[in-house]
């Protein structure tokens, strides 16, 4: 005989569904229609690709979009650059300025990020400095550096300490024992500091906001100008979340297959 | 000094803050010989190693590679090469691209103008290297598929290939099981004799050590205890240390009685060490250097009780008055029978008694007239220190002539007898606390090393047996501590 579930029961085996559900609503609603050309939302008026037309035509969109990636990806390439070389310098150092700098670093993680905004926007007014690119750019590499560096040390710490020694011993000079045997060993934490760099920096607004020349616009700052001047969300932007959310997904999918694949690896270790 | 010096070490020291790893350490190694650094974990032998090799730099002494200095150079200009305890292999490339990394760093004189190797000469040097250590077509097997003791093998092969002029190995078979290490160690020294290399090579297994080297160096705390042969480490142990630490030893504490004869278990004994007359002594006798005879005759006897057959000989105990007596023998013995024994005077090894009391010289007072050794305060006799003197009640030493004398800070030299030490099973009872770090049996007691967190050594004596490493409580009474003041003590009279 079937018992029927009490409440209780129903809440332990669902819940984890149910808190599921309510995150993602949103945004399955958005994803969903972004495939019917309507103008409110919850009215279905059959599928169409319209709004996927028209955002690609959106010659501001696409700027906006082409400007994000272009931050992004210079500015991960930066952080990553200084990150892995800040990381390397500092496992490398006494233990006392070890101590510090690890502190140091982790700080803009903790920080609201408003007050790294204003504290970057102050530092550049008071240098005189006109906000351009390279303004924006120091703004995304301050945000995501402490990551690269959070990301690149347990790869250290978990690396044979002597194999450093070892190719020392071998006639490498440490520049080339650098190269050759300590950097290919943190690779995985590199790429994920690298990966991790570009997503924060996709979606960021509050440094992008004030760090940037205000003409050019990336898509978080087109978004709320749109948003905030119209006070509703222009339809093609529908697409825009869609195809960032796909974005975001296959970025999460490259990283997991990235852990796991390590994970064996160590395992046959 | 002779030409075939290869390395020479000149009162190399290396310091860490306050704390020493290797101190004035004197050795010269000559060309193609295999010498080993013996001691326990601890004793600076890696430390030394590490210097040789460029990864730590000494602060004080010098080390000379043919004639040459180079302390302070760094690794990579160094014709040397180590093989790590854990291999240290590259992970992330093969077995031939772990082998080729230092060839293909490395540059030859070709005329005038050096040159790198080409593919083909490394091709041929690793192929040779990989046939030494027996593992030809593992060239491309990944790292990560090898066994520790093939990855041992390779660790081995990536270091001769660059062909070093001294190889240095820090306990390279550590991490192998007992059976792969024997077969490893006749590989090395069959190595050794094949490649002529010279070897320098750190272990804490005095087996090891025995088998393989042609000179030993004993380490103990930093310091060098002996250098010989293996031959002459086994039979002329330098002292108590090294006779414990080499092979199975009886260690009893003596007195020299007169010329050439020494006094231990009771019995007067024949000796071929002169030492003046009652002078304290350990006196050292290996097992297979008694000769167990007939009751009757024999320079002393004792009763065998127990007995363990180990293959090619018994080892017998025998209980001479309350001393036990380690003994190897061949023949067939009965248990709870009583023989007589022989003991030739070249077998008892005579030694400078090293330690009759434990001396603290940077010891204090505190205020609460306690002295504080080893930042622990112990209860003391405090009027010690003036002749006559007693404690008023509000603390003060009060001299015979009337003088107040206030103590605290004073600088005292402590001193404590190696039986006055009580030791305690839980540490938190004592007034100090420790680990053990040394046991030697001196026949019917033991002299134990307990060193505190603060690194200062309580040596005493007891009758119970404890472990090595047990964490021990200390205890001292108040009258077992013998206090001299530094200095005169009218400078801390009150006025």
């Amino acid at each position: 005989m079937k018992k029927k579930l009490s409440f209780t029961e129903f809440l332990s085996k669902f819940y984890v569904y149910i808190l599921l559900l309510v995150m993602y609503a949103p945004l399955l609603l958005l994803i969903v229609f972004s495939f019917t050309d309507t103008k409110i939302i919850g009215r279905w008026d059959g599928f169409s690709l319209h709004l996927y037309e028209a955002l690609f035509k959106d010659a501001e969109i696409m700027q906006a979009f082409g400007n994000t990636f272009l931050v992004a990806i210079s500015s991960a390439v930066v952080s990553t650059i200084l990150g892995t070389m800040g990381a390397i310098g500092i496992f490398y150092s006494g233990k006392r300025s070890k101590a510090i700098m690890e502190g140091i670093s982790n700080i803009p993680v903790i920080n609201a990020e408003i007050v790294t905004a204003l504290s970057l926007t102050i530092l550049f007014v008071m240098a005189g400095v006109t906000f351009n690119f390279i303004t924006l750019l120091i703004g995304h590499v301050v945000l995501t550096i402490p990551f690269v560096i959070l990301a690149v040390r347990p790869k250290l710490m978990q690396m044979d300490p002597n194999i450093y020694e070892a190719a020392l011993d071998l006639g490498a000079t440490p520049k080339k024992a650098l190269r050759t045997i300590v950097i290919p060993q943190i690779m995985p934490g590199i790429v994920s500091g690298f990966i991790l760099s570009i997503t924060l920096s996709l979606d960021d607004y509050i440094i992008t906001a004030f760090t940037r020349d205000t003409a050019f616009q990336t898509l978080s700052t087109y978004v709320y100008g749109v948003t905030s001047k119209k006070g509703t969300l222009p339809p093609s932007l529908r697409a825009l979340t869609t195809i960032i959310t796909l974005i975001a997904l296959v970025i999460l999918i490259i990283v997991n297959i990235n852990s796991s694949g390590e994970k064996k690896k160590n395992e046959k270790i | 000094m002779a030409n075939n010096v290869i390395i020479e070490l000149k009162n190399v020291s290396k310091h860490f803050g306050q704390t020493y790893a290797v101190e004035d350490f004197n050795l010269y190694v000559k060309k193609g010989e295999f010498v080993t650094f013996l001691g326990p974990s601890g004793c600076g032998k890696t430390t030394t190693l590490r210097m040789i090799a460029g990864f730590e730099l000494p602060t004080g002494g010098q080390i000379l590679l043919n004639g040459e200095d180079i302390s302070l150079l760094p690794p990579y200009k160094r014709p040397v090469n180590t093989v790590f305890q854990k291999y240290a292999l590259f992970p992330h490339m093969d077995v031939y691209d772990n082998i080729a990394f230092g060839l293909k760093l490395k540059k030859i004189p070709d005329g005038e103008k050096t040159r790198k190797l080409t593919k083909e000469e490394i091709d041929k040097k690793v192929r040779k290297a990989l046939k030494i250590v027996d593992l030809e077509e593992y060239e491309n097997r990944d790292i990560s598929t090898l066994s520790g003791g093939q990855q041992q093998r390779i660790a081995i092969a990536r270091a001769i290939v660059n062909e070093p002029e001294i190889l240095l190995l820090d306990e390279p078979l550590g991490a192998l099981d007992l059976k792969m290490r024997k077969d490893m160690q006749l590989e090395l020294k069959e190595m050794h004799k094949k490649l002529g290399i010279t070897f320098i090579y750190v272990t804490h297994d005095q087996e090891e050590a025995l088998t393989l080297s042609d000179t030993i160096v004993v380490m103990k705390d930093g310091m060098i205890q002996q250098i010989g042969t293996p031959e002459d480490i086994y039979n002329e142990p330098s002292n108590a240390f090294v006779a414990n630490f080499i092979g199975e030893s009886n260690i009893y504490s003596g007195t020299v009685t007169g010329d050439k004869k020494v006094r231990f278990i009771n019995h007067v004994f024949d000796c071929v060490d002169e030492f003046p007359k009652n002078e304290k002594v350990d006196v050292v006798i290996r097992p297979e250097d008694v000769h167990i005879t007939s009751a009757d005759s024999g320079m002393a006897k004792g009763k065998i009780v127990s007995k363990i057959f180990k293959g090619i000989h018994y080892e017998y105990i025998m209980m001479v008055g309350r001393n036990e007596l380690v003994i190897v023998d061949t023949r067939d013995l009965n248990v709870n029978e009583t023989y007589g024994f022989d003991i030739e005077p070249d077998g008892i090894h005579i030694m400078k008694k090293e330690l009759t009391s434990n001396i603290y010289n940077d010891a204090y007072i505190d205020k609460e007239n306690r002295v504080v050794i080893s930042e622990c305060p112990f209860e003391c006799d405090i009027t010690s220190l003036v002749q006559g003197s007693i404690v008023d009640s509000e603390g003060y030493v009060v001299g015979p002539d009337g003088t107040r004398y206030d103590f605290t800070d004073a600088d005292v030299r402590a001193e404590i007898g190696l039986k006055d030490i009580e030791i305690l099973d839980d540490e938190e009872a004592g007034v100090v606390k420790g680990e053990i770090v040394s046991i030697i049996y001196k026949g019917d007691h033991y002299q134990l090393t307990i060193r505190t967190p603060e690194d200062e050594d309580f040596v005493l004596d007891t009758e119970y047996t404890y472990d090595e490493n047990d964490l021990v409580g200390l205890n001292v009474r108040p009258q077992d501590i013998k206090l001299t003041l530094k200095g005169e003590a009218k400078k801390y009279a009150k006025k």
